[in-house]
């Protein structure tokens, strides 16, 4: 029986300090972005990438007289640490053609640069935009869930090093029931605007980053329906099965109808 | 600063040099900062559409050598399929050959221009590692293995056939070649479209249905379009090029009057246009000029299959090109909805 590894992320929690940023690229090796000044809050990094497996978002919103610190009516001022999702139904790894990304003992998704070809199909397929293909090296790149510290029974980098422990890791179903209280914790404390990113209904079937976030999901990108591409597959092939079909009859059609004249 | 009113101290202080040149410096720093400053972002973007208004998905990472290849491969597929049912209707064995020639081209050209997209050819073999029935990525690329081969024997065993003793089994290789290349040039030319409909591009994905129709009619004119201008006057031709066209035209139309907000970008801004220029070359124009062809004699005929021709090959070159650079603007565009 194996565990299903899982990070909760909870924002209300996170410093915006970026360790897991660095920490990751530590202890990965995962080359230094290129030097941008986004003028996007603190957010240099801008989004999940190649060269970037933790980016910390800075949903900073534009002052309001009057309303301030935790009054959820007021502008947001929220850091919130993202990763790979690990989808329990993963868009990236249904669509590799190589067998380069595959589902793990942990049960996260784990792409083999040994393997990867750079076909970029995967880049396409994923809901949440986050693997990519490096355009130096060739291939495609994503969080590993430190898979290879997992596999000597450590903590992922970001998990170990996060300081205030907003970056939680461990089995799936407990980090769901944490997050659970976690949230009602902060009720009673009168933050009644945090909720969990979670999305069991959609056809991704949920994912194993979990996420604590204030405020709307979406001012985060985080999408409410996910969508698993391989749905359409059905339809897809159908349509070409009917117009492969049409193709075939037109041109039989088209000759059979000429027929024999030798032109 | 130079405005504000000064008062003047009883003795004028002495400006050293070193201040001067601080000063100097500072304002430089200032004006740099000022520079850096993108002009659109004076206040923070707005967190009402997303995340700062950035992208929720990543852009394909595909070169230009993957809408080439779309072009060549869903023409090489069509021709595939027309050698086979020419030669299968005893239609004149230059039309059979040349088809098999174009055929044999775009599948030698096909693998090269996937190679170049993906770097070096180890990894195109490593396509070939497993077979993914769940994957319209892997799907291609065994079926296009399989058309190279067909296309390959069918062109192979012909020059045997013809230019050495072993006619009759090399004729043989020919036959199953065509066979071959007719199985797999149907899902070559209709694949593509399943490929890209498979994803989470909206643009793309909202089209899946027609897609595959969309590309094998594209691939189709395209073909008939090089049989044309290698010289082939075939009445079959004639009778394919008005079909391809007649549905490029319907599909078009569908595109123009779909009131999804997902396919913004194959009807606005330079995508859109580029949408609508293959579209329109693909469908209305050569269904006018064969139309008009067929009421037509001698060169005026000629000339008119001519440019239909011309128009179908341009029109499926764009059309591919389109829809790639569609999947950009639309992936561009993504926001958590």
């Amino acid at each position: 029986m194996s565990t299903t590894s899982a990070f909760l992320t909870d924002s209300t929690l996170c410093i915006g300090c970026k360790a897991c940023e660095v920490a990751c690229k530590e202890w990965n090796g995962v080359a230094a972005d290129d030097l941008v000044w986004s003028g996007l809050s603190y957010d240099n990094t801008l989004s999940l990438g190649a060269r970037t497996w933790r980016h910390v978002k800075f949903v900073e919103g534009i002052p309001e007289a009057g309303k301030g610190g935790n009054d959820p009516a007021g502008s947001p001022w929220n850091f919130s640490s993202d990763v790979c999702k690990h989808c329990e139904t993963a868009g990236c790894l249904e669509a590799c053609p190589t067998g380069a990304l595959v589902r793990t003992e942990f049960e996260s998704v784990y792409l083999q640069p040994d393997v990867c070809n750079g076909c970029g199909y995967c880049v396409v397929n994923c809901p949440f935009g986050v693997v990519e293909k490096d355009e130096e090296d060739g291939r495609a790149f994503k969080c590993t869930f430190c898979y290879d510290r997992q596999k000597a029974g450590l903590k992922p980098a970001c998990a170990k090093v996060c300081p205030t422990e907003s970056i939680q890791f461990g089995e799936l179903d407990d980090l769901r029931d944490r997050a659970q209280r976690r949230i009602a914790e902060l009720k009673g404390r009168g933050i009644g605007d945090a909720s969990i990113y979670d999305p069991v209904d959609s056809n991704v079937k949920g994912t194993h980053a979990i996420f604590i976030v204030r405020g709307d999901q979406k001012m985060y990108n985080l999408p409410p329906n996910p969508e698993v591409p391989t749905a359409y597959l059905r339809a897809g092939w159908t349509s070409a099965a009917i117009a492969a079909g049409a193709m075939l009859a037109g041109t039989l059609i088209a000759f059979l109808g000429a027929g024999g004249k030798r032109l | 600063m130079s405005e504000l009113p000064r008062s003047r101290p009883d003795v004028e202080p002495e400006v050293s040099v070193e201040e001067l040149d601080r000063e100097q410096r500072l304002t430089l720093i200032q004006r740099q900062a000022m520079e850096l400053v993108p002009a659109e972002t004076s206040a923070l973007a707005s967190l009402k559409s997303g995340y700062y208004e950035l992208p929720m998905l990543k852009e394909p990472s595909w070169t230009w050598e993957i809408p080439l290849y779309f072009f060549v491969g869903g023409a090489a597929g069509a021709s595939g399929v027309i050698a086979a049912v020419a030669r299968l209707s005893g239609a004149s064995p230059q039309l059979v050959r040349d088809a098999r020639r174009i055929a044999f081209a775009g599948s030698i050209l096909s693998p090269l221009l996937l190679i170049s997209d993906l770097g070096r050819p180890a990894r195109f073999l490593a396509m070939l590692r497993v077979f993914k029935p769940q994957s319209p990525m892997s799907v291609g690329a065994w079926v296009l293995v399989g058309f190279s081969g067909g296309a390959t024997a069918a062109n192979v065993g012909g020059w045997i056939a013809d230019n050495t003793p072993y006619a009759g089994l090399a004729r043989l290789v020919q036959a199953s070649g065509d066979i071959v290349a007719l199985l797999f040039g149907l899902p070559l030319a209709t694949y593509t479209g399943v490929l890209i409909g498979a994803t989470v591009i909206p643009a793309w994905n909202r089209n899946i249905s027609l897609l595959p129709a969309h590309f094998a009619a594209s691939g189709l004119a395209a073909s008939v379009g090089l049989l044309e201008l290698m010289g082939h006057r075939s009445p079959a031709l004639q009778t394919l090029g008005m079909g391809a066209a007649l549905t490029e035209t319907a599909m078009g139309a569908s595109i123009e009057l779909s009131p999804d907000p997902a396919v913004e970008p194959l009807k606005h801004g330079p995508s859109g246009w580029l949408i609508r220029v293959g579209g329109v070359l693909s469908g209305p124009i050569p269904l006018a000029l064969r139309a008009i062809s067929l009421f037509s004699k001698g060169r005026r005929a000629e000339r008119l299959r001519k440019y239909a021709a011309v128009s179908s090959v341009v029109g499926s070159a764009i059309t591919r090109a389109a829809w790639i650079h569609a999947g950009h603007i639309s992936a561009r565009e993504s926001r958590p909805a």
